[in-house]
């Protein structure tokens, strides 16, 4: 047999035997590997596709809990804030009012001091009149007690009236 | 001295055809048939067609030997030649060979019957008589005699005188070699498909390498070759081209076993297969920048077209002769180095050709992959081209 001429022989049974052999593996082993490996394949992708939307969802939720621990701390702070207001307010206001009542009780004091003391130098006014009525009565009965004093005394008056 | 009586070889390679380069086979990937390509496929014609000479250079070579004497041409073509019988080992009626099942077909119809009917006979001495007629084996053909003569006589042109030649359907060794491979394959990727069909995961072990090897196909020779939209429907004949090729280029390293990616007929077949494919699934585009190149001046399209079509015939060629090649030049390289401790018949050569045979071996290895993944890698390429969609400028 030659080396470079090629066996009719050879080449009919490399043919069939090669056509018969592609023929079975593609019915019976490469559809069902290749099928089965593009099955593999799409579910792997499927599965990192869905793990980077569950890494995305998770990143969302993430910045979600943030967001609402940003927002819980702002409100918070808020609140602090007012109340703080309030009680600076409350706080002016009862010193206002305690201010005003003890004004209130202060004036209404110092107005019955003041009636008080009207009523005390009314009362002494009028003691102090009597008093001096006494008095004068006490004096004007002795410096009168004589006509040369009552005349004495009309003269000094009559003086003193003329100078005025 | 060891003796290798393994019948004469009337055709004979005084020099050792050293792999012959023919691998500047179109390896860019345009769209569009160039000129400056069609200049490559001239050069690679003619480069194929200088192969051809070794046959008649052999033939002008045709020495008569002595039987006693080592023949290392003998040996080697004996090797690498297809046989009617698996020889294992051993010599004459002791040696041990397998007998193989011989089919012809005469003017009278099939007749068939085993191999060792010629009790290893290749001399065409030992006559084989069935349904009336008579055969010999001359040489690993197979003649049948005409009435009253006892052995084939041939004239100058090698033409027989007193037999004809039936056709040979035999399963001879390679034949035989090839259904091994068939068998094997079968096993593994029946195992494969199997494993698929009950387990949705990615198989272990053996199963494993076997799906890295398909995927490695279908991702670095179909998908890239032929594009995304239509890969899967060459993927069949791309996946059992490449196994069937590398499988049996791996056996055929084994010792006693058969050459059968590095005879010719087995390429031609394969390469055939390509040719088919590429004719049968070339689409418009394909056709017209082949037959009628478009952007080009009128004259000069008919000159192109027969250029082209050079070219679609020569690319299939390029592939059954770049593996009948380099598988048959891997196998002579180390037979001869082993020849080399006979034909100096000193046992000290052994010390340097048989790591050298060795070393030659591994790489054998590796160039059983490469000759498997370049032809596949090649008819994808083809065919990637036939079925491209142009766009149109």
């Amino acid at each position: 047999m030659d080396l470079i001429t090629p066996e009719v022989g050879l080449i009919f049974w490399q043919t069939i035997v090669f056509l018969i052999l592609m023929i079975i593996l593609a019915k019976f082993a490469w559809k069902p590997i290749l099928g089965a490996v593009r099955t593999r394949e799409d579910s792997i992708n499927q599965a990192l596709d869905s793990a980077e939307d569950a890494r995305k969802e998770m990143q969302n939720l993430k910045a979600d809990n943030e967001k609402a621990l940003q927002e819980a701390r702002a409100e918070r702070d808020e609140i602090l804030k007012e109340a703080r207001e309030l009680k600076q307010k409350m706080i002016a206001e009862a010193e206002g009012e305690a201010q005003q009542k003890a004004d209130v009780i202060v004036s209404k004091a110092k107005e019955s001091i003041e009636r008080e003391k009207r009523a005390a130098m009314a009362d002494i006014k009028n003691q102090v009149a009597t008093l001096s009525v006494e008095i004068a009565e006490k004096v004007i009965g002795k410096e009168l007690s004589t006509e040369e004093k009552q005349h004495q005394m009309i003269d000094k008056m009559l003086k003193e009236a003329t100078l005025n | 001295m060891l003796k290798f009586s393994l019948g004469c070889f009337q055709i004979k390679i005084k020099s050792l055809p050293l792999q012959p380069n023919l691998e500047p086979i179109i390896l860019s990937r345009t769209g569009t048939m160039t000129a400056h390509k069609s200049l490559k496929i001239i050069v690679t014609l003619t480069l194929t067609l200088a192969l051809f000479p070794f046959k008649t250079f052999a033939i002008a070579d045709t020495v008569e030997e002595s039987k006693d004497e080592f023949n290392p041409t003998e040996m080697i073509m004996h090797h690498i030649g297809d046989s009617h019988g698996w020889h294992f080992f051993g010599e004459g009626e002791d040696s041990f060979t397998l007998p193989l099942p011989v089919i012809l077909y005469t003017e009278n119809g099939l007749v068939s019957f085993m191999s060792s009917a010629f009790h290893h006979d290749t001399e065409g001495k030992h006559v084989v008589e069935k349904d009336g007629m008579r055969f010999v084996n001359y040489h690993e053909d197979i003649y049948r005699l005409n009435a009253g003569a006892e052995t084939v006589e041939f004239d100058e042109e090698h033409t027989p005188l007193n037999a004809s030649k039936p056709w040979d359907f035999s399963i001879t060794k390679n034949v035989a070699a090839m259904f091994l491979t068939v068998i094997l394959m079968l096993i593994f990727f029946f195992g494969l498909a199997t494993h698929h069909k009950k387990s949705e995961k990615a198989p272990a072990g053996f199963n494993n390498i076997l799906e890295t090897l398909v995927l490695f196909v279908r991702d670095e020779i179909a998908r890239p070759q032929i594009g995304e939209k239509k890969y899967m429907k060459f993927m069949p004949f791309l996946l059992t081209v490449f196994f069937f090729i590398w499988i049996t280029n791996l056996l055929g390293l084994l010792p006693g076993a058969a050459n059968v990616t590095g005879n010719i007929a087995v390429t031609v077949s394969l390469g055939l297969f390509t040719l088919a494919l590429i004719l049968l699934n070339g689409n418009k585009d394909f056709w017209k920048h082949t037959l009628w190149m478009p952007g080009i001046p009128t004259f000069v399209k008919p000159i192109l077209a027969v250029v082209e079509l050079l070219g679609l015939m020569i690319k299939p060629i390029a592939l059954m002769i770049r593996l009948f090649a380099n598988i048959t030049a891997g196998h002579i390289i180390i037979l001869s180095l082993l020849a080399l401790i006979f034909i100096l018949e000193s046992h000290g050569v052994a010390g340097i050709s048989v790591p050298f045979a060795l070393f030659i071996t591994v790489l054998e290895l590796l160039v059983a992959f490469l000759q498997a993944f370049i032809f596949t890698m090649l008819s994808a390429l083809f065919i990637g081209a036939a079925v491209a969609e142009h766009e149109h400028h």
